[in-house]
């Protein structure tokens, strides 16, 4: 089974202070510590397990960035993918979430697969929207927010996290999963893992590689247009409620007072 | 990692991958336990099968006897991560790496190696290493203990002192005396008739750490135990030099837990209408703080290049962890003044970090022995003689 892992690199969530850039409106991303998304990691996680378990799978991961994406491939290789693909062009600056999934569709569409994995969203963009968009460039079937899954004779069964609780869905190959957050435990790189990885594969992609038009993508190509972005407002602080014997009846009163109770 | 000086752009990017991986495990295994495994004496042999099957055992010795075979800097970087968590933590490790797995390397015969390495290096074996005797740690070759040849093997007695892991390990690195009175080593498994490992209590510095002691009495060992190269003091002090070599990365892990202590502390606690960070006496212990850091960061380095090109002498061990532990304890000292009352408590790791330093200052050659080390090389004139 050939199993590709969509993976993003971005700002280190847990060093890095998000600043936007007010022209652009896009992150700053240049001179940030940058890491492999650990949402990606995640869905890197299943796929491993399942090539493990499968015995007779391999790991492709997929990324689409600057030059120095390579190193978010880097990490996943030493987690222990087999191989990775990355996608770079001056041209793809500035992608909007459709013109991301055009590339990764035509990219996917070269090196070919029998599943797809990508994480629900993304840690630093957190649209969501890529993952369905190259399902449905590739004209495949999209399965969201997956917990767990197994394949057997061609046909994956999964768990999917829905609003009460767990939904088992199953669907024949090939297919996309977005793999749902905190699902599965990545794994830390083991040093045998970082040597080998400097000696795996990295394939790169151009624009020209994909036969993908300059103005159907980048910039030029973007539909999306960020119009306004502000910073999340402050939370009040809330109400400490000091029991001297009334407290539960203090309580009861908020919670009315909010149409609570 | 507290970099001040940049020395992250002089790592490959395996290096730095390496570093953020134990930087990561620290982070996530070991911070969040290690108060409570500190207050309740509690070593943390449970991470052994962690940290091998991430290969930071032995990681610096080659692939063939299953370790990572890494260069020197990532390994000094593995200790600097782990002593960051807690001093105990390095100790663990450092021990199985450099005084068991390293001895077994070096002077080992290739049965040994392939017997012992694969399986020390997953942590499915510990190891310990019994050099010390209650008489004086200073001067090894002053040892009691004796191996007399019985047989085709060796009769074992004597008894060692300040061992870490002994009471938890499989084997034992046993140094001892042979009848013409030469230093040999031999690989004890502690099973073995005759081997026995008190531990030590009521320690205040390296709780999250087992020590105990060997006795040795009449303890029988065949002929395989003994480590065929190893002959005379310099086998021991060999072994020294790898640990020192990791513990002069270590204790500068310990001085950035303590130095982002202080500092986060500082900027918190308001004293007189501001935080004492803006007090000029304040920033002063800071700034020596962070400023022997960078120095120490620079010279481990610089040493791990010159230990990776087989240029690295033992007096530039000991001048890198003579410095580096004792700016750290003396940083650990400062950041407990800066944190007031709060430093005397294990709610924040500054004092743990500071009783630790005690100890590390004081083994693997004490900051005295090692400014005679240094002393002798520079004036050509032995003062311990």
């Amino acid at each position: 089974m050939r199993i590709l892992v969509c993976v993003k690199q971005v700002p280190d969530p847990n060093t890095v202070i998000y600043q936007i850039d007010p022209q652009s409106k896009r992150l700053v991303r240049d001179g940030v510590a940058n890491v492999l998304d650990p949402g990606a990691e995640v869905a890197l996680e299943a796929a491993l397990q399942l090539a493990e378990n499968d015995g007779n799978s391999t790991v492709t991961v997929v990324t689409m960035g600057p030059e120095d994406a390579e190193d978010a491939l880097r990490r996943a290789l030493a987690m222990g993918a087999d191989d990775g693909v990355l996608i770079t062009d001056d041209g793809l600056a500035g992608s909007d979430t459709l013109s991301t999934a055009k590339a990764l569709a035509a990219t996917i569409k070269e090196v070919g697969f029998d599943l797809i994995f990508c994480a629900t969203e993304s840690t630093d963009g957190y649209s969501g929207m890529v993952p369905g968009m190259v399902a449905e460039l590739l004209g495949i079937p999209h399965l969201s927010f997956i917990r767990s899954l197994e394949v057997a004779n061609g046909v994956l069964t999964g768990q999917r996290v829905v609003a009460l609780g767990y939904q088992t869905v199953e669907c024949p190959l090939p297919l996309l999963v977005a793999i749902a957050s905190g699902s599965h435990e990545p794994r830390y790189p083991a040093l045998k893992g970082i040597m080998a990885a400097k000696r795996k594969k990295v394939e790169e992609y151009s624009l020209d590689d994909l036969g993908l038009a300059a103005d159907s993508v980048g910039e030029s190509g973007a539909r999306e247009r960020v119009l306004e972005l502000r910073p999340v407002e402050e939370r009040q602080a809330g109400v400490i409620v000091e029991d001297d014997g009334t407290g539960a009846a203090q309580i009861a009163a908020l919670l009315r007072q909010r149409g609570i109770i | 990692m507290l970099d001040f000086f940049a020395v992250d752009s002089l790592l490959t990017s395996e290096q730095r991958a390496i570093r953020d991986t134990v930087r990561e495990f620290v982070d996530a295994e070991v911070i969040p336990n290690i108060r409570t495994w500190w207050d309740q004496e509690e070593a943390p042999v449970s991470l052994k099968d962690k940290i091998g099957a991430l290969g930071l055992f032995g990681a610096n010795l080659p692939e063939k006897y299953g370790c990572a075979g890494i260069d020197n800097v990532s390994y000094g970087l593995i200790n600097y991560e782990f002593e960051r968590g807690d001093s105990g933590l390095r100790s663990f490790s450092s021990v199985q790496s450099a005084l068991v797995m390293y001895p077994i390397y070096a002077y080992g015969s290739e049965e040994q190696r392939q017997q012992y390495l694969p399986e020390l290096a997953a942590g499915r074996l510990l190891g310990c290493f019994g050099l010390t005797e209650s008489d004086g740690g200073s001067d090894p070759g002053a040892m009691r203990t004796r191996a007399r040849r019985d047989g085709d093997g060796w009769l074992l007695n004597g008894s060692k002192m300040w061992i870490t892991n002994s009471p938890v390990a499989d084997i034992a690195i046993v140094w001892a005396k042979d009848d013409e009175g030469v230093v040999r080593g031999f690989i004890v498994p502690t099973d073995t008739p005759g081997f026995s490992a008190p531990k030590i209590e009521s320690k205040m510095s390296l709780r999250a750490s087992i020590t105990g002691e060997i006795v040795l009495q009449d303890c029988r060992v065949g002929a395989e135990a003994l480590l065929p190269e190893a002959k005379g003091l310099k086998a021991p002090l060999g072994c020294l030099t790898q640990a020192r070599y990791g513990i002069s990365w270590g204790a500068l892990g310990a001085l950035e837990a303590v130095y982002i202590s202080a500092r986060d502390y500082a900027a918190t606690r308001t004293t007189f209408g501001k935080p004492i960070a803006g007090r000029q006496l304040v920033q002063d212990k800071l700034v020596r703080m962070i400023t022997d850091h960078s120095l120490g960061l620079l010279m481990s380095h610089q040493l791990g290049t010159l230990k990776d090109a087989k240029k690295m002498t033992f007096p530039q061990v000991s001048m890198a962890k003579r410095n580096n532990v004792r700016v750290a304890l003396n940083g650990a000292r400062a950041a407990r003044e800066i944190l007031g009352g709060n430093g005397i408590t294990t709610e924040y790791p500054v004092i743990r970090h500071m009783l630790n330093l005690e100890t590390v200052d004081t083994y693997e050659g004490t900051h005295d022995i090692h400014t005679m080390i240094i002393g002798r090389e520079i004036t050509g004139i032995g003062a311990l003689e």
